[in-house]
């Protein structure tokens, strides 16, 4: 599915990622883990297309994918969420997801001028497709409610649908159960478990352990930029050398 | 109240509005009124333009009140010192505005947030330079005379003020018409995607380039377009018209009715405008007024009358709901607090 | 060949006071990441207020100096408190707005009471110094030699105070400055007040050799942005290099090219920087 080469990436003389091969088989929830200032979210920025990498490779399904632009890599089936999701805060939770089918469809400037037949079917499509991503993280019920109304876990629901509308095979989650209490990061675990079962691949930065063993199938271990391990949970969790990186620098291994 | 509020959501409301336009020439006490009113509208027109690229875009164009500028100049060189009559000359100022709109955005459009900001600070006032000092072309601080009235085919007279008036009302029609079509459509979720941030955007398959160049062509376009009626109404401009202070007073109109919205833009030029009018003594000094009052609206109220009208409606319409909600979540914590305690 | 060394003398004029605007434009902006559009305001509220003491109150020139740095540092910590700190997590539209909104404020209010005419403000430097046939007014040197004092101040303050290296470290790293606990209020007036002190003193340093009218700061605030962009926003040196290329680059290309046309250089120089460099000049790789 996703293959890593080598990749590297330079910030001012500082390689926040430095020389990361790694494979991410497809249907599997792949989780990425390590200290802050690991270079977690840096990766993802280079998969997806938003930073251009120094140096290495980014195969997705065996298309190189390395220098293409974000919008050409999303195109391709890459959807993402970020830490935070900048939404339009005052407006519905559906009109919020429309535009992320967006990239299906071709309509511009002269379809709206004159409200074209191609224009409509798209935004019936585009709206279809928001519900259908609505009800797939089970929020149908806050359709019309303001971003601006909605809890903290829905809005990370939300961000979830958003990226599925884009109809992606490989979702990439940026810390998804942060900030939101136990009992909603069960319901999120088990959202993501079910992306899987449609046959998504997801991949996750998460801190939350507890989260990560009980549903990862396999987990990369990032710090200071460099894979220092990866394997099952099992084996991540008797790796001595995530032991030390973790009890040397993070409090989340605590959690 | 409540009743009112919803009447104001349907399109009767709209209707009403057309109507009243329609007949304002009618209810006018003098000519001078339709005149001010004409022009009222013909900044509205500007302001929808700021309202396409600042609004839904989310890209502060401070050079907006320079591509105005740019599309009166095209119309009044062209019809006085080329003796082009006034469509085609009109037709030109909006190509013009159009072209260069494109140009300046290829460059300008990589740029991020502040710097975009000052660029087109940059560009606005290269654009007041070059009027002010390209004698050759501009004639300089003396201005443009002589320029050309929109002529009517034979069927009626423009330079009466009135007909001129639904000229303007139709050209503000279509204005926001398209505005509106443009707001739901596919491509104008696209553009408040990219107000909502760059990155995610992106993320979502959005070509940021392409999306923003467009947003910014048709912001010029309706510049050029309310620049080339400005022009064809009072027949004679100079160089202030490049005035970043008219730039400075578009913004505010635009903030004052809602920045984002479709009848925004209308509410907050006419109302403006017809205050300053009828408190002649604030004219010279509007800005004392105007200052605070742009500082104070996006400090309290940064979605102005109509963006703050919506809101209120739609949480009108979804109080039992929310509170129900709210209810339901204070129960779940409640029982987080027993299960973890 | 005295031409050329009037030129530099010119351009170090010039240089000089667009250094001290700009360094003030780009502390800020290294902060709290504000663009100040109301910078330039404060310049010209700072020639208008020593105009004020010294023609109105009479007091001396460099009482006048002082007593409009200090009148120019209360306004930029009231504009700081009042509008930039309630808006600090607003969208980033929103600060460059209300910052538009203070300087229509402050030019409608001093047009109010002075009027929009233009007005020359007296200095007791009039005399011309010549050396062997280079001629350099008094009050030019007084430009030059008064920027290199306050510069190499402000480095003093920056370096060896500690509200002067908090200010820094607050500049290299927001949320670094909060994890060890930097009081960031304190920081931001203070960096208001240093940025209001530096264009008030500017203001009336240059407004014997030029004139005081409500509309004065307008140029002076566009060309700063083009200088903190050429030396990277929110970078002390870069401030000072790119004022004086601002400032040569007036004075050359106005002697040399065309009067008419000087105040268009910096602005063509910043379109063709940006259309190379997105980033701006001396602006570090990413981000």
């Amino acid at each position: 599915m996703l293959k890593i080469e080598h990749l590297t990436k330079m910030f001012g003389g500082l390689a926040a990622v430095n020389d990361v091969s790694v494979v991410f088989e497809a249907n599997k929830i792949n989780a990425i883990i390590g200290p802050n200032g690991a270079g977690k979210s840096t990766f993802f920025n280079l998969v997806s297309g938003l930073h251009q990498p120094t140096s290495g490779r980014i195969l997705l399904d065996g298309v190189d994918v390395t220098q293409m632009r974000c919008d050409k890599v999303a195109q391709l089936g890459v959807g993402r969420t970020f830490q935070t999701t900048n939404l339009f805060e005052q407006a519905t939770v559906l009109d919020n997801l429309i535009v992320g089918h967006r990239l299906r469809t071709r309509s511009g400037l002269w379809d709206v001028l004159i409200n074209s037949r191609r224009l409509q079917a798209e935004e019936k499509a585009s709206r279809d497709k928001a519900r259908e991503a609505l009800d797939f993280v089970g929020l149908s019920h806050v359709e019309n409610q303001y971003i601006a109304d909605i809890t903290q876990e829905e809005r990370k629901r939300v961000a979830f649908a958003l990226a599925l509308a884009t109809d992606p095979k490989l979702v990439l989650l940026d810390e998804p159960a942060a900030g939101v209490n136990p009992e909603e990061t069960d319901g999120l675990a088990e959202l993501m478990k079910k992306m899987v079962a449609n046959g998504l691949t997801v991949c996750l930065i998460e801190h939350k352990m507890d989260m990560i063993m009980g549903m990862a199938d396999k987990i990369m271990v990032l710090d200071h930029g460099e894979k220092i391990a990866e394997g099952t949970p099992a084996e991540i969790k008797s790796n001595p050398v995530v032991i030390e990186a973790y009890l040397g620098s993070d409090e989340d291994a605590a959690a | 109240m409540f009743k009112f509020g919803s009447f104001l959501m349907t399109p009767m409301a709209k209707y009403l509005m057309l109507a009243f336009a329609l007949v304002f020439p009618l209810l006018a006490k003098n000519e001078y009124q339709v005149y001010v009113m004409a022009s009222a509208f013909v900044w509205a027109i500007a302001v929808y333009g700021l309202n396409i690229i600042t609004g839904f875009c989310g890209q502060l164009n401070l050079a907006h009140g320079g591509f105005f500028a740019i599309g009166a100049y095209t119309l009044g060189l062209l019809s006085s010192d080329y003796g082009w009559s006034f469509w085609p000359a009109f037709v030109a100022a909006l190509v013009m505005t159009a072209g260069l709109g494109f140009l300046v955005g290829v460059v300008s459009l990589r740029l991020k947030e502040h710097y975009f900001a000052i660029f087109t600070l940059c560009v606005g006032f290269i654009i007041y330079l070059l009027m002010d000092k390209w004698e050759e072309l501009t004639h300089g601080p003396i201005g443009v005379r002589d320029i050309a009235a929109p002529y009517g085919f034979g069927l009626v007279d423009f330079t009466n003020t009135v007909p001129f008036y639904y000229l303007v009302l139709a050209f503000l029609v279509f204005a926001i018409w398209f505005m509106g079509r443009l707001s739901r459509s596919l491509l104008g979720r696209t553009f408040i995607a990219i107000r909502n941030g760059d990155e995610l955007a992106e993320s979502l398959g959005i070509n940021l380039m392409r999306n923003k160049i467009l947003a910014f062509v048709l912001s010029t376009t309706y510049a050029g377009l309310a620049g080339a009626l400005y022009a064809g109404m009072v027949r004679f401009i100079g160089p202030e018209e490049a005035n970043i202070n008219h730039t400075f007073d578009m913004i505010t109109y635009l903030l004052v009715g809602g920045i984002g919205t479709i009848t925004g833009p209308l509410l907050g030029t006419v109302g403006i405008v017809w205050i300053t009018q009828s408190l002649q003594f604030l004219e010279e000094y509007r800005m004392i007024i105007f200052g605070p009052l742009l500082v104070l609206l996006v400090i309290f109220f940064p979605r102005g009358i109509t963006g703050s009208f919506l809101g209120w409606m739609h949480h009108k319409r979804q109080q039992p709901q929310a509170t129900a909600k709210r209810q339901a979540s204070k129960a779940t914590a409640a029982t987080e607090v027993e299960s973890n305690a | 060949m005295n031409l050329f060394f009037q030129q530099i003398i010119n351009g170090l004029t010039l240089g000089s006071i667009y250094g001290l605007v700009a360094l003030g434009l780009t502390l800020v902006y290294g902060i709290l990441h504000i663009p100040n559009f109301a910078h330039g305001a404060l310049y010209m509220v700072g020639a208008f207020m020593s105009y004020f003491l010294m023609m109105d109150l009479g007091v001396h020139y460099w009482v006048a100096m002082a007593g409009s740095a200090a009148i120019v540092a209360i306004l930029a910590v009231l504009c700081e408190r009042l509008v930039f700190h309630p808006l600090r997590n607003s969208p980033p539209i929103h600060d460059k707005i209300a910052a538009i909104g203070i300087l229509l404020f402050l030019e409608a209010l001093v047009q109010m009471f002075w009027g929009a005419d233009f007005r020359r403000l007296s200095s007791p430097f009039t005399g011309i110094l010549n050396f062997d046939g280079l001629i350099i007014p008094e009050q030019r040197l007084l430009i030059i030699v008064g920027a290199f004092v306050l510069v190499a101040a402000l480095q003093l303050f920056l370096r060896k105070t500690m509200i002067g290296a908090t200010i820094i470290a607050m500049a290299q790293s927001r949320d670094g400055a909060f994890l060890v606990g930097i009081d960031a209020n304190r920081v931001a007036m203070m960096t208001f007040a240093i940025s209001g002190v530096l264009a008030a003193i500017a203001a009336t340093l240059y407004a014997p050799i030029n004139l005081v009218y409500p509309a004065m700061g307008h140029l002076v605030i566009m060309k700063a942005f083009v200088i903190i962009i050429l030396g990277g926003m929110g970078s002390i040196p870069g401030a000072i290099a790119g004022g004086m290329i601002i400032g040569f680059a007036e004075a050359f290309g106005g002697f040399y090219i065309s009067t008419a046309y000087k105040d268009i250089i910096a602005f063509g120089l910043l379109v063709v920087i940006l259309s190379v460099r997105p980033q701006g000049l001396f602006a570090k790789g990413a981000h």
